[in-house]
């Protein structure tokens, strides 16, 4: 690893952060677009979400009994009517460890 | 009207309960580069130069593994042009400042920095200074980040593996979309974007991580065609 290998995957970092908010201006987008945008979120950060449950350390399938299946379903639980980060994801690493602590060890 | 550092503040207080999941990752994160021998400066000045999670340890992971810079650099292009999306979103919102403000405000845009803003923006489209909360969210973002992957790189990998703390990754980001669940558009894009993601996970370059939400986005596109 060098630093200028660093600072190429820096820059081209920034450049995905900063492409749109520069170059993009309120009436370049239609309506339509705009609506689309809307889905952002929900569009992205499953793409997050479930490989981090269903993906372990060596890039395979977890078994349909792991404990971070039943973790992040609490988590859902937890967050939906709390509407709480920290009990979200406080929840979510509890039954986590409960699991794989208490009833697996 | 919030004033400057109202608005800042906000952003600052939105974006903490976050740091329960990305503290022990910038540990984490931090550790991984030392323990796989790499230069502890280096890793260091990832977290200032490129300054992104996930893509951090992907970058170590494949060099340690003997892939290419070539290599490593397009993947860390790749995991973080999802920052695309955030900024076409965010332009609206940004679209009064001048040019150098939307240069310097882009380095500290981050995915729960772009969520929490985000949130905040739709509801109060018509404060003037909206830009702050952002900064605030962000700035809080790299503060933590900074000192969480100095304290694994100089202290290790204190965080016990036993806890398998990288779990609270997905988890802050189950936070943050949990309330869209009451939306059933919202739900099947989700569930779109989660099923591509596994689908297409041994994709080059990590690709999996762009090319789902765009095949969410268009899963998106059909549903608004249809309500109409």
């Amino acid at each position: 690893m060098t630093l200028v290998s660093i600072i190429f995957a820096g820059l081209l970092t920034y450049f995905t952060r900063m492409t749109m908010v520069a170059l993009i201006s309120r009436d370049m987008l239609g309506d339509k677009v705009k609506a689309v945008l809307e889905y952002v979120p929900s569009a992205v950060f499953p793409a997050i979400i479930f490989p981090g449950i269903f993906i372990n350390d060596f890039g395979t399938f977890i078994e349909m009994n792991d404990p971070k299946i039943f973790g992040a379903l609490v988590a859902v639980i937890v967050g939906y009517f709390s509407k709480n980060i920290i009990a979200t994801i406080l929840a979510g690493l509890v039954s986590y460890w409960f699991l794989i602590f208490v009833i697996f060890s | 009207m919030l004033s400057k550092k109202q608005l800042f503040t906000r952003g600052m207080l939105d974006i903490s309960p976050h740091m329960l999941s990305v503290i022990p990752f910038g540990i984490i994160c931090g550790a991984i580069g030392v323990e796989l021998g790499f230069n502890p400066y280096l890793v260091y000045a990832m977290s200032f130069i490129i300054f992104g999670g996930a893509s951090q340890i992907v970058f170590l992971q494949l060099l340690s593994g003997g892939a290419s810079s070539l290599v490593a650099v397009t993947s860390v292009g790749i995991i973080n042009s999802r920052h695309l999306l955030y900024g076409a979103v965010l332009s609206e919102y940004l679209d009064k400042l001048s040019l150098i403000k939307k240069l310097l405000i882009s380095y500290v845009i981050v995915d729960q920095g772009f969520a929490e803003s985000n949130k905040f923006f739709k509801k109060n489209r018509s404060e003037e200074y909206l830009h702050y909360h952002l900064i605030g969210t962000g700035c809080t973002m790299w503060v933590c980040w900074q000192i969480a992957t100095l304290s694994g790189i100089i202290l290790g990998s204190f965080v016990p593996e036993e806890l398998g703390l990288k779990f609270a990754i997905p988890l802050t980001f189950i936070a943050i979309v949990v309330q869209d669940l009451k939306k059933i558009d919202h739900v099947i894009v989700m569930i779109t974007c989660g099923l591509s993601s596994l689908l297409f996970f041994d994709a080059p370059f990590k690709s999996y991580i762009i090319i789902s939400p765009f095949i969410a986005l268009f899963v998106a596109w059909l549903l608004l065609r249809l309500k109409k």
